[in-house]
């Protein structure tokens, strides 16, 4: 069996999803399968190494300059011409921005099947793959098979499956593929103009030990400073829900947990004036420890919280924030 | 320069109810009675972003979905914020359909009620948030896609710029139309249905087409035209025994840092601390 990868890279090197495809992907390896990755863009040469030492059989590299910034055209269109030639019998994208767009691209120019989001992969024993994804925010989970085609597709949030170890020496292949004739037999409609980067300003939610949530309990921008000093002070991320954002107190959507964001496994998780939508559970429940303060002493997080406090957070969080700063 | 917008919408069960879900134990089949059913919120601005192209350019915006005969409600939802007119794609064959098959069925919708030169869609829906229905109906209808759109600047040479974002920053794309774009909630703020709106709603024309209206490919429609087949569904358990802490807030307080020193965060704590 081959089971590919899609390595997406970023400005500095391959996406941190990569290697917990990579690492889900050897998971699913039996001793005699083989695991390939999908390198495309402009000088990421250097990158088929990284992957080979997270665990790559053999990468499949195209460069070339009209590549240099994601396009669903021109990405699909190669990763379409590679599978139709080496037939892997299972591909795994990572969720992102540009893999979100590019996994229903490449399903829907194969005519196979995708299961978005997976939390769960398996082979069964008719050696189709089991998939496991979210539905009706989290609520729900559904197994989806994809028992005729080929491949078998999936995308999977960041932060999901545990990264691959890397090996000091890695022993791979990499395959250099040639993109000009794939390139040159379309019409291109859709020209990548710029791509912007805007560093993320604070420590990455994915990152952090501790996680400090906020959600529409906190009321006002005033208050939202107590959950940003309470997550400084902790040497943690700062992450909220939907209304949050919406009401301008989050710096914007990245912050955002849940099926609508991230996917965060932290040590601590401390959820403020979060009263516990499903949407957001679902990027959260796999927290090692749940802290939940909430005046109201029915909201929903309390159910699935380690340590419950039934407070009107402006009595508490000050005085954590107080007994924690460094003097 | 006029400007053919379709929109397509989506059903979906209100999402502030989505812990009432159920499966039920017998059947195994989803239990969801007494759960609203309305306009998937981003789809809402997917019509915005169509209403405001028309009103720059002219044209028309139509709106498009494949949904049960009980959808009519939600369509006239779009048509009172101020869209033209309507063609619900609805087939007992259709059931079961996963993005692909569903994106099927909107393609054959929209080449069947003639040509546009944009269709919105909103980028995912609240109930089984996939987000691959747009690019998939960009496919099958062999027009350029784009998703995650926050910024769409229609140029007067039948092309577009636009932005979409990324984790961290965004994208600019020059697009030729026709296309097919999936929008994000930070395009633009839907408009509220005016009295106006809702009074010419009963004027607007719904057009309903089944499977043989469309001549779909039997193959490709359904649960049995879907790449992707459902097994088991389960309500995962998420509950935890919690702990209730209690005290004053200063015992609150120090019981937080204890169980995060438990937890394996390495502390920094002042000279305040007790």
């Amino acid at each position: 069996m081959k089971i590919w990868v899609y390595a997406e890279q970023k400005a500095d090197g391959l996406a941190s999803v990569v290697a917990e495809l990579l690492g889900e992907a050897g998971r699913l390896a039996q001793r005699n399968d083989e695991i390939g990755a999908v390198l495309i863009g402009n000088e990421v040469e250097g990158m088929a190494q990284e992957a080979i030492s997270l665990g790559a059989d053999r990468v499949y590299v195209a460069y070339d300059n009209n590549l240099k910034i994601y396009n669903n055209e021109t990405y699909s269109r190669i990763f379409e011409y590679l599978v139709r030639r080496e037939e892997p019998d299972i591909v795994l994208v990572g969720a992102t921005s540009t893999g979100g767009d590019l996994a229903p691209t490449l399903a829907a120019r194969l005519g196979t099947g995708l299961a978005a989001h997976c939390v769960e992969l398996e082979i069964n024993d008719d050696g189709n793959l089991v998939q496991i994804v979210p539905s009706f925010g989290g609520k729900v989970m559904a197994e989806i098979l994809c028992p005729a085609h080929r491949p078998q597709m999936a995308t999977i949030k960041p932060g999901v499956f545990e990264p691959s170890a890397r090996k000091s020496i890695g022993s791979g292949e990499v395959v250099s593929v040639d993109v000009g004739e794939v390139l040159r037999n379309y019409q291109p409609q859709i020209e990548a103009l710029e791509v912007h980067y805007r560093p993320p300003s604070g420590k990455p939610l994915e990152q952090a030990e501790v996680v400090v949530a906020g959600g529409w309990g906190i009321g006002c921008q005033e208050d939202w400073q107590l959950i940003e000093d309470l997550a400084t002070v902790l040497d943690g991320a700062i992450g909220c829900t939907r209304p949050a954002v919406d009401e301008g107190w989050a710096a914007g959507e990245h912050m955002m947990i849940g099926t609508s964001g991230k996917t965060i496994k932290p040590k601590v998780y401390i959820g403020i004036g979060i009263s516990g939508a499903t949407h957001h559970l679902c990027g959260m429940k796999d927290a090692g420890t749940i802290i939940s303060i909430n005046k109201d002493s029915k909201a929903t997080i309390f159910d699935m919280s380690d340590f419950k406090v039934v407070a009107d957070f402006r009595k508490i969080v000050p005085l954590l924030i107080q007994k924690l700063q460094v003097n | 320069m006029t400007l053919n917008i379709a929109v397509c919408i989506k059903p979906v069960p209100d999402p502030d109810y989505y812990d009432k879900i159920q499966i039920h134990p017998k059947s195994k089949t989803l239990v969801r009675e007494g759960i609203p059913t309305i306009l998937n919120p981003v789809d809402k601005n997917a019509i915005e972003a169509g209403l405001q192209l028309k009103e720059r350019f002219d044209g028309k915006v139509d709106l498009f979905s494949m949904a049960p005969p009980t959808a009519v409600e939600i369509i006239r939802q779009g048509l009172a914020m101020g869209a033209d007119a309507a063609y619900l794609l609805s087939d007992r064959a259709f059931a079961g359909a996963d993005t692909l098959a569903t994106s099927y069925v909107l393609s054959l919708g929209l080449r069947k009620a003639g040509q546009y030169d944009l269709v919105l869609l909103g980028n995912e829906s609240a109930d089984g948030s996939t987000g691959q229905v747009p690019a998939q109906v960009g496919e099958l209808l062999g027009f350029a896609h784009l998703t995650n759109v926050e910024e769409i600047e229609v140029e007067t040479n039948m092309t577009a710029h636009v932005k979409t974002k990324t984790e961290n920053g965004f994208i600019v794309y020059e697009i030729k139309l026709p296309a097919v774009l999936g929008v994000a909630r930070t395009l633009n703020k839907p408009r509220y249905t005016s009295i106006t709106g809702i009074m010419a709603v009963h004027k607007k024309p719904i057009t309903t087409w089944g499977a043989r209206d469309l001549e779909a490919d039997p193959a490709k429609i359904g649960l049995m035209g879907s790449p992707t087949q459902p097994g088991e569904i389960f309500v995962p358990d998420i509950n935890r025994e919690g702990e209730e802490l209690t005290g004053t807030p200063e015992e609150i307080a120090d019981a937080i840092i204890k169980h995060l020193r438990a937890a394996g965060i390495t502390l920094v704590e002042g000279s305040n601390a007790s």
